[in-house]
């Protein structure tokens, strides 16, 4: 059935409004899209790792989670879904539940491209059927971002300040989603929200209800540490993949495929010139720095488009 | 008919588990644990449980696994020792604090540094305060035993704790003893289902775990988590009696030998308590009234009981295989002092270490110890009160 966002968005929220969320943050909409991607008679466990999504939805005693949903520390999200996950498949086994449940994991890139990879490497080798979202917003921004191995080059965060010699993070982005790609799991997808939320919503799909570990890789911009004004949230999202600094890609069965392909491929400058982590790039003393940037971004765009078979 | 066996340790541990059927165990190798999940896995492999065997890549991760599994309403077990409880050691407190009835057979080994694969009891003593009950076992049959009644304990709805089942490893875990075994429906009627009043995996009540909990609430949470291990102790005693109905082996708090009219005696944990009864036998033949207190109980810590067991003694020796680093002595030892101050005070008492990283304590180190409190209750002099045994100085 073709995607329809009135229809998408009269699925019950399982997410509720009400949560401490910033205004103009990535991530709800994230996660309520996501969910929404649940057959109605489907049960979730949800899981979160520490961070702004999980501190801001269950602060005790409220909770902003229709689904059961748990937390556990910082770095383990993968295990404790998996662990979940386990539970189910044995009390199905001993004929204790026929009840139609899913498994998501979400975590901040800090909890993932970080220090919890090596839980989430575990949980995919292993073949849990679960989702694992990466809500990625490039930095660790719960505790006052702090750069992360997700955090863009010469991105400003309060551990990469730019300064009077250093301008701004000294390290490339770490590519999670080439690196779960790698794991030969059966899907692995890199989104963002754009288009009516429609990439988003069908990887969600796919994600879920296709057998076995699948990983999804959102980019989630966050006002705070990117610094754009808050309205400009979707648009910040579409300039990162109009720009291809965020392509929309998806790995299905070993396949990778390119779902998205500007008409024009815009210069990294228009992504970079709203968020004000990246003013200093526009000195005119750092015009090199943008070059070196675009010739990365260009880099990584063709390596894509050979291995989705576009170029 | 009970079953007459030959069991290792770590063998007798993997056999309660795949009697009792978990439903997850999730775990990861570590010596001198690693044969547990060994074993369980060829269970698993041969069909002989339902349980799903999740062969994490860390001990972190098998912590987090029963987690996930325990609060989704899986009844969960997990086997470690030394670094890998380290590992675990965050998310240890969280399944505390989360009010979870997982688990864990502990095969004590040396914690890092130095690397020593070797029994001392630094890796759960430095979890003494995570929340977890501990149970000690002095044998293969007391592993057994307790890992059969710590499920139980666990999921008491006055309790609904983690527990943890330690023994000696190598002295006990590796080594071939006789051993009586239940039935399979005997223990499967004993230990019976697990029904959790509240999980994540119920169609009906949809719940949250693991919240911020801030200052207007944690406080509360910390206390209420406290008074389940008050509880515990009076739920141990009762399983106990259930345990001894079905299998006509008594368990206590602590096992009091020869201690009654004892005048010196020591405390102690696990497999050393064998060592030490043969060296009390002995000296009682010489007429010395000489006793031994072994812990099964460290946590919930009997203090009261104890004080009462000991009240008579004239001079006290606390065995402690760990270094608490404290410089005053073992964390055995302060606990211990902590129950007598007040309850029985007037006992001239020294703490030993002994045995740190594998250091064999040979029968010879155990009649030491007594003669020197012998030798204090003679003179009156207690001198050095933090001292060592078997170590080259």
């Amino acid at each position: 059935m073709a995607y329809n966002l009135k229809q998408v968005m009269n699925k019950p929220e399982r997410l509720t409004g009400g949560h401490r969320m910033c205004a103009g943050c990535g991530a709800p909409p994230v996660v309520r899209t996501i969910l929404r991607a649940l057959k109605p008679e489907d049960h979730a466990v949800c899981g979160a790792a520490t961070g702004c999504l999980e501190v801001s939805t269950f602060l005790y005693p409220y909770t902003a989670w229709r689904e059961s949903f748990i937390h556990s520390a910082f770095e383990n999200v993968g295990a404790t879904i998996s662990g979940a996950e386990a539970a189910y498949t044995a009390l199905k086994r001993k004929g204790k539940m026929d009840d139609t449940y899913k498994f998501i994991a979400f975590g901040g890139d800090g909890g993932t491209y970080d220090i919890g990879l090596q839980s989430l490497s575990g949980a995919m080798e292993r073949g849990h059927d679960m989702v694992y979202v990466c809500y990625d917003n490039e930095a660790y921004m719960n505790t006052g971002i702090q750069r992360s191995s997700g955090t863009p080059k010469y991105a400003d965060t309060t551990t990469s300040p730019q300064g009077t010699v250093l301008p701004g993070k000294q390290q490339f982005k770490k590519d999670l989603t080439a690196v779960m790609a790698a794991h030969h799991i059966p899907y692995v997808a890199q989104t963002t929200l754009t288009s009516n939320f429609k990439d988003l919503y069908e990887k969600a799909e796919k994600a879920i209800y296709t057998k076995g570990p699948a990983f999804m890789n959102v980019l989630a911009p966050c006002p705070r540490g990117w610094r754009y004004d808050t309205p400009d949230l979707m648009a910040i999202c579409k300039l990162a993949v109009d720009t291809c600094v965020w392509p929309l890609y998806e790995v299905e069965g070993g396949v990778w495929k390119l779902n998205y392909k500007p008409k024009k491929k815009l210069p990294v400058e228009n992504y970079l010139e709203p968020q004000g982590r990246f003013k200093h790039l526009f000195n005119k003393e750092n015009k090199h720095l943008l070059e070196e940037l675009q010739k990365d971004i260009d880099m990584k765009w063709e390596d894509l488009l050979r291995r989705c078979n576009e170029a | 008919m009970p079953i007459r066996e030959r069991l290792s340790g770590n063998e007798a541990i993997a056999v309660a588990m795949r009697q009792i059927n978990p439903d997850v165990v999730a775990a990861f190798p570590i010596t001198p644990s690693t044969e547990i999940p060994q074993y369980f896995s060829q269970f698993v492999a041969n069909g002989e449980v339902e349980t799903e065997f999740v062969a994490v890549e860390s001990e972190h991760s098998a912590m987090s696994a029963c987690v996930g599994a325990q609060a989704a309403g899986g009844r969960t077990m997990t086997a470690t020792s030394a670094n890998g409880l380290a590992l675990m050691w965050e998310v240890l407190y969280i399944a505390a604090a989360m009010k979870l009835p997982v688990t864990m057979a502990c095969v004590n080994r040396a914690l890092s540094g130095p690397l020593n694969i070797h029994n001392d009891h630094s890796d759960s003593m430095g979890a003494r305060d995570s929340g977890w009950i501990q149970l000690y076992s002095e044998n293969n049959q007391e592993a057994y035993d307790n890992m059969l009644q710590a499920t139980r304990i666990g999921e008491h709805k006055d309790v609904m704790l983690p527990v943890m089942v330690c023994q000696d490893g190598f002295i006990t875990s590796h080594a071939v003893e006789n051993i009586e075994l239940l039935e399979d429906d005997k223990i499967k009627a004993f230990v019976g289902e697990y029904k959790p009043e509240h999980y994540l995996m119920n169609p009906k009540e949809k719940i949250a775990v693991g919240p911020l909990d801030l200052p207007a609430h944690c406080f509360e949470h910390k206390r209420e988590q406290a008074q389940s291990m008050i509880n515990a102790k009076k739920v141990i005693l009762d399983i106990a009696v259930e345990f001894e109905k079905l299998t006509g082996r008594k368990y206590d708090l602590f096992e009091s030998y020869k201690l009654q009219d004892a005048e010196v005696a020591i405390v102690i944990i696990n497999s050393t308590a064998g060592t030490a009864k043969t060296v009390v036998d002995k000296l009682r033949e010489e007429g010395v009234k000489a006793g031994l207190l072994k812990i099964r109980v460290f946590r919930p810590f009997p203090s009261n009981e104890i004080a009462d067991a000991l009240r008579h003694v004239k001079v006290l020796a606390v065995m402690d295989k760990a270094e608490g680093f404290s410089a005053v002595g073992g964390p055995l030892n302060a606990d211990i002092r902590a129950a007598l101050y007040g309850n029985a005070d007037g006992i001239k008492t020294v703490n030993y270490i002994y045995g740190l990283g594998g250091r064999d304590v040979r029968s010879d180190d155990i009649e030491t110890v007594y003669r020197d409190l012998l030798e204090i209750q003679k003179t009156g002099k207690v001198g050095a009160d933090y001292r060592y045994i078997g170590v080259r100085e």
